[in-house]
C-alpha cells in the first residue's frame, strides 16, 4: 500500500465538476450526493442540475443525456462555474454532448465499458474517441465502471439490470476519493433510502466503496485534490435548493403570522417540488390542494385567502399565463395571495427543465386592465427562503397579490445556507377585523390596505368580487369617477410598498463609470464577473434588484451616479426596458437566452468592452 | 374566531338574509323565484351563526346572486365558482359554502372544476340555474341548449348536443343530485332544505326561465295544462306516478323505462318502478336523468340520488389531525435545521 502515500495531494481553491450520463443513470442523484457531502465538509458550493424534459429518453442517445454541474471551493462560490474542470461521462453520448465545454487540459473520466459500437453509433461517433487521439488535449482516465461495479457486487442476489444501476455509486466513490471526501454521508443516505431493501443497501454501499478503493489501488490516478473548507460565517449550515428554501420560507411565514398555510397548485416543472415539500408539513396544519388545473390552483387560493388563510399558488411560466385573470381578481378583491413563478424557458411549453428570466414583464403587466401587483425576485437558492417570507409579509400587510419570481436554476440549484433561528426572523403577525362598528369592506388604513374580515366573523357579512367596487363601501359601482379613483388607489397602494422595503445596495463605489445591474438568478454570475474585472484593475460597481414592482425608492438615484448601466439578463432586455421607461436613462444590455445561467465570462467580456482599455489602470 | 357568536334567541327571518342591494334581474326572470325560495328556506335551515354562510358565484345572471344575500359573499370570475368555494371550504371547514351558478358558468367554462368538485366530494351546496341560454351576453346558445337551437351565434341551428347536467354529476360520483323548477316554489323550498342538510357535494339543478332570450324553454313543465303530464315528481319509496289524473306510471322493462296506463286495469301501482334515492348504484338515478332524452317520457324533479362518504375538506382536516397526533405539532426550528447540518465555528 506504500504507493498510496506517494500520490500527491494538490490543493485547489475551487473546482467545477460535471457528471453526465443517461437520464436513467442516476446523474442527478450522484450530483446531489456529491454536493451534500461537499457542503458537509465545509466547502462553499453552487449547483446546476441540467436534465432533459423526457423522463427516460432512449438509452444512449444524446438528447437523453442528463447532467449535474457543481462548483465548490474554499472561497465564496457564487455560480455553478462556467466550464467544468472535470467531466465524468458515463457513455459516449454524455461525452459528445459535454466535451466541448470541458476546459482544455481538464480531467475527463469515462466509463469505458459503455463505449461499444451501439453507443458510439447512437452518439454519432464514427470512430471510438477513446482509441483515436481526439481526446489528447485532456487528462483522460478510462475506467471500466460497469464491469468494475459488477465485479464488486459478485455473489449478491441481484439481476444484471439491478447491478448496472449501481454504477453511479461506483463513480461517486471514485470522485470522493479523488477529491478527498468522506463516504459516510452517502452511506447513511443509502441506508435510509433503501431501509426496506437490505440487498440494495449492501449493493450500493459496496459499489460506492469499490469506487473509492479503485482510486486508491489503481495506477490511473497519480494526483488527488484537496479543497479546504471555506471561511464561512459562524453558524449551523445545511445545503439547500431554491425550491426547498421557498417551501420553508412559506412555512416560516405561516408560523410567524399565526395563519394557516394554504397552497393550491397544479404540478409543473420546475415548480412541483414546492408543492411536494409543503405537502409533507401537514403537522404544521399546512393544507395543500393538488388542483385540477392551474386556474384552479390560484382560484382555490383566492377562496382560501377570503376565508383567512395565508394562501399561495406555485407554478412556472405557462401556468402564470393561465393564472393571469385570477391575479386580476385578487387585485380587485384586494386579497393577500402569493404567486410563485419558478421561471423556465418559454414561450409556450418552451424548455421545461431549463432556466430563463423572461416572465418579468408578464408578472408586472400581464393582466387585463390596470392591475398592479407587487413583484419580487430571489437572487440565490437560499435567498428564496427570505423572499418567500417577504412575499407573505407584503401580501398580508397590503392586502395584495405578490408575485415571487425564482427560476429553474435557483429552484433546482443548491448552496450552503447558514440556518437562521426562528426568533431571528421578522414577526409578521396579522389582525383580522372583528369590530362591526363602522366596518366597510373597502375602508383603508394608512397603507391603503383594506380590512381583512373573514367569513365566520359575526356582523361583518359583506360581498366582494371582480366587479368594480365603490370606494370605502365596497358595493358594485359603475360610476366613472369612482372607477378612476379606485384604479389610482390600487396603483398607489402598490407604489407605497416602496416605503417599506430596503434601499437598493451598491457593491463598490456608489458612483463611477459602470454599474452592473441585475435581478434574479444572475446575481452570482454578475458578482463573479465584477470580482474578476476588479482583479484585472477595472473599477465598477454592482447592484441587484430583489424588488421589481415597486423598485426601491433610491433606485433612480443609484443609477444616476453612473455613466453607464449594464443590465445582463436571460431574456431580451425586460429589466432594461423597465429601467429605461421608468428613469429615462440609456442602458447597455447583455442578453443570452440559452436556457442556462449566464456565464461569468460572457459578462466579463461585455464589461471589458464597455470599459475599453480599462478605467482603473 | 376572536368573537364568540352571540346567542340567537330569535329565529332568523327571510329579511335577515336580504341584503340592501337592489335586485337587478330582468322583470319576470326565474332567478327572482330562486332568490325568494332561498331566503324563505334559510330561516328553517340556519338557526344560528349566519356569519358562517358563504355564497360564491362565477359570472352570468345567476352569479349576481351573492350580492342579494345578507351573508358573506364572493362574486368570482367566469367558471370558477366551485373551485373558489373549494378554497373557502378547505380553509375553514366550519363554514357552510353555497354556490350560485348557471349552465354556461358551471358546465362550459367551469366544466373541469365541476366534475372535480363532484369527484372529490367537496362539501359544497351548488344551485345550478339552468335556463339553457347565455343571458348576460344576450342570447347565445349554451351547453344545455337543445340541438338545433336557433340563437344569435347559431342562426341556422346549433349542431352540437347538450350536456345533461345530472348525468354528468352522477357520472362524476356526486353524493347528492336533485332537480327542481323555478315555477314550483314549494318543491324548490323542499329541495333547498335537502341540499342544506346534505354533507358532501350537492347539486340542485333548477330549470329556470329566461323570459328575454329563451322564454318558454320549460313551459311544458310549468304550464297548468301540460305540467302534470310532463313532470314526474320523485319521492323516495313511492311508485313513479304522474299525469293530470295520476293515471300514468313509469315501469322498468329491464333498463328501459316505459310509460304505462294504470287507469285501465292492465297495470297497477304495484307494477311501477319504486324510487330509491339511496340506491347504492348510480344506475337507477342515471336512467332517471336520461328520461328527458325521450319526448314520450316525463321530466323527473326531486332527489335523484343521495349517498354519503367522507368529504374532501373532512379528509384534509382529519389527515392533518392524524399526522399531528402521530408526529406531534410541527416544530419550525427542527424543520429548518433539518438532519444534514454542519457547524462552522
Amino acid at each position: 500500500m506504500s504507493e498510496i502515500k506517494e500520490k500527491d495531494f494538490r490543493v485547489l481553491t475551487s473546482v467545477t465538476v460535471r457528471f453526465a450520463g443517461d437520464s436513467g443513470d442516476g446523474m442527478q442523484l450522484t450530483g446531489s450526493q456529491f454536493s451534500d457531502t461537499t457542503a458537509f465538509i465545509g466547502n462553499d458550493l453552487n449547483t446546476l442540475p441540467d436534465y432533459p424534459a423526457e423522463i427516460r429518453a432512449p438509452a444512449g442517445t444524446i438528447y437523453g443525456v442528463s447532467g449535474f454541474q457543481l462548483s465548490f471551493g474554499s472561497d465564496d462560490v457564487n455560480t455553478p462555474g462556467d466550464l467544468p474542470d472535470v467531466l465524468v461521462a458515463m457513455n459516449p453520448a454524455a461525452l459528445r454532448k459535454n466535451l466541448k465545454e470541458l476546459k482544455r487540459g481538464g480531467v475527463l473520466i469515462v466509463n469505458s465499458d459503455a463505449f461499444d459500437q451501439k453507443n458510439l453509433k447512437l452518439a454519432n461517433y464514427e470512430t471510438n474517441p477513446l482509441e483515436d487521439d481526439s481526446l489528447s488535449g485532456y487528462e483522460l482516465h478510462q475506467v471500466p465502471i460497469s464491469s468494475l461495479t459488477a465485479n464488486s457486487l459478485e455473489g449478491l442476489p441481484l439481476s444484471p439490470k439491478e447491478v448496472a444501476r449501481c454504477k453511479n455509486f461506483f463513480a461517486l466513490g471514485l470522485m470522493y476519493w479523488l477529491y478527498d471526501r468522506p463516504l459516510k454521508n452517502t452511506e447513511d443516505w443509502i441506508k435510509d433510502k433503501f431501509r426496506n431493501k437490505a440487498e440494495y443497501v449492501e449493493a450500493n454501499t459496496k459499489a460506492l466503496q469499490a469506487g473509492h478503493k479503485f482510486g486508491e489501488m489503481t495506477e490511473v490516478f497519480t494526483t488527488r485534490y484537496k479543497v479546504e473548507a471555506a471561511k464561512l460565517p459562524k453558524g449551523t449550515y445545511r445545503n439547500i435548493s431554491g425550491n426547498e428554501a421557498t417551501a420553508l420560507g412559506f412555512l416560516t411565514a405561516s408560523v410567524k403570522s399565526g395563519i394557516p398555510l394554504f397552497l393550491g397548485s397544479y404540478p409543473i416543472t420546475p415548480a412541483s417540488e414546492i408543492l411536494q415539500y409543503l405537502s409533507s408539513y401537514k403537522n404544521f396544519g399546512v393544507k395543500t390542494v393538488q388542483a385540477e388545473d392551474e386556474i384552479a390552483g390560484i382560484t382555490s387560493a383566492i377562496g382560501a385567502a377570503f376565508a383567512g388563510n395565508l394562501a399561495l399558488t406555485t407554478t412556472s411560466g405557462p401556468g402564470l399565463s393561465l393564472k393571469a385573470e385570477a391575479i386580476g381578481l385578487a387585485v380587485m378583491t384586494e386579497l393577500p395571495i402569493v404567486i410563485v413563478n419558478v421561471q423556465r424557458g418559454g414561450p409556450s411549453t418552451g424548455l421545461p427543465t431549463k432556466t430563463e428570466q423572461a416572465d418579468l414583464l408578464q408578472a408586472i403587466y400581464g393582466r387585463n386592465g390596470e392591475a398592479p401587483a407587487c413583484v419580487i425576485a430571489a437572487r440565490t437558492p437560499r435567498d428564496c427562503f427570505y423572499m418567500a417570507i417577504e412575499a407573505s409579509r407584503i401580501a398580508l400587510k397590503y392586502m395584495t397579490p405578490v408575485i415571487l419570481l425564482t427560476d429553474g436554476y435557483l429552484g433546482n440549484g443548491s448552496e450552503p445556507w447558514r440556518i437562521p433561528h426562528v426568533d431571528e426572523l421578522p414577526d409578521i403577525s396579522v389582525k383580522f377585523r372583528t369590530d362591526p362598528e363602522r366596518f366597510y369592506p373597502y375602508l383603508r388604513n394608512d397603507n391603503l390596505a383594506r380590512p381583512w374580515a373573514i367569513p365566520g366573523t359575526p356582523g361583518l357579512e359583506h360581498r366582494i368580487g371582480g366587479l368594480e367596487k365603490a370606494d370605502v363601501y365596497g358595493t358594485v359601482n359603475y360610476d366613472p369617477d369612482n372607477h378612476d379613483r379606485m384604479v389610482k388607489l390600487r396603483t398607489e397602494k402598490v407604489k407605497r410598498i416602496a416605503n417599506d422595503i430596503p434601499d437598493l445596495e451598491v457593491d463598490g463605489e456608489d458612483h463611477g463609470d459602470l454599474l452592473v445591474l441585475g435581478w434574479g438568478s444572475t446575481y452570482g454570475s454578475i458578482k463573479d464577473a465584477v470580482i474578476k474585472a476588479r482583479r484585472s484593475g477595472l473599477k465598477l460597481s454592482q447592484a441587484h434588484l430583489r424588488y421589481l414592482n415597486p423598485m426601491p425608492k433610491n433606485t433612480g438615484q443609484v443609477l444616476k451616479n453612473f455613466k453607464t448601466i449594464l443590465i445582463p439578463e436571460i431574456n431580451l432586455g425586460q429589466l432594461a426596458h423597465l429601467v429605461r421607461s421608468e428613469f429615462l436613462i440609456p442602458v447597455e444590455q447583455l442578453n443570452l437566452v440559452r436556457g442556462l445561467p449566464l456565464k461569468v465570462n460572457d459578462i466579463l467580456e461585455k464589461i471589458n468592452s464597455l470599459l475599453g482599455g480599462g478605467n482603473g489602470k | 374566531m376572536a368573537n364568540s357568536p352571540e346567542v340567537v334567541t330569535q329565529k332568523y327571518t327571510a329579511k335577515d338574509f336580504t341584503s340592501d342591494q337592489d335586485v337587478r334581474w330582468c322583470p319576470g326572470c326565474g332567478d327572482y323565484s330562486i332568490l325568494a325560495q332561498v331566503q324563505r328556506t334559510f330561516p328553517d335551515l340556519i338557526q344560528t351563526n349566519k356569519e358562517k354562510i358563504v355564497w360564491v358565484s362565477g359570472i352570468g345572471c345567476s352569479s349576481r346572486f351573492p350580492y342579494y344575500m345578507n351573508t358573506y359573499g364572493f362574486h368570482g370570475i367566469h367558471g370558477r365558482a366551485a373551485i373558489i368555494a373549494t378554497g373557502v371550504k378547505v380553509a375553514n371547514p366550519d363554514l357552510s359554502v353555497w354556490v350560485a351558478t348557471g349552465d354556461g358558468d358551471l358546465l362550459s367554462i367551469g366544466g373541469n372544476h365541476f366534475i372535480h368538485a363532484c369527484r372529490k366530494n367537496i362539501d359544497l351546496k351548488v344551485l345550478l340555474f339552468n335556463n339553457r341560454i347565455y343571458g348576460l351576453t344576450k342570447g347565445q346558445y349554451s351547453p344545455t341548449s337543445e340541438k338545433g337551437k336557433v340563437t344569435k351565434t347559431t342562426p341556422f341551428g346549433s349542431v352540437d348536443y347538450p350536456f345533461n347536467p345530472l348525468s354528468l354529476a352522477l357520472g362524476s360520483d356526486a353524493t347528492f343530485v336533485a332537480r327542481s323548477i323555478d315555477r314550483n316554489p314549494k318543491h324548490m323550498q323542499e329541495m333547498i332544505k335537502r341540499v342544506g342538510q346534505h354533507k358532501g357535494f350537492a347539486l340542485l339543478e333548477i330549470f329556470q326561465n329566461c323570459n328575454i332570450f329563451n322564454d318558454g324553454a320549460f313551459e311544458l313543465l310549468t304550464e297548468k295544462d301540460t305540467k302534470d303530464d310532463h313532470v314526474l315528481v320523485l319521492e323516495h319509496g313511492k311508485p313513479m306516478v304522474f299525469g293530470k289524473n295520476q293515471d300514468k306510471g313509469i315501469k322498468l322493462d329491464g333498463a328501459h323505462p316505459i310509460v304505462v296506463d294504470i287507469s285501465n286495469g292492465k297495470y297497477s301501482k304495484d307494477d311501477l318502478w319504486v324510487h330509491d334515492e339511496f340506491s347504492d348504484a348510480p344506475v337507477h338515478a342515471m336512467i332517471l336523468a336520461h328520461l328527458d332524452d325521450r319526448p314520450d317520457l316525463p321530466s323527473p324533479i326531486g332527489v335523484f340520488r343521495q349517498y354519503s362518504k367522507e368529504t374532501y375538506d373532512e379528509g384534509i382536516r382529519s389527515q392533518i389531525n392524524r399526522i399531528i397526533e402521530k408526529k406531534g405539532k410541527g416544530d419550525l426550528e427542527k424543520v429548518l435545521f433539518g438532519s444534514n447540518t454542519w457547524e462552522v465555528s
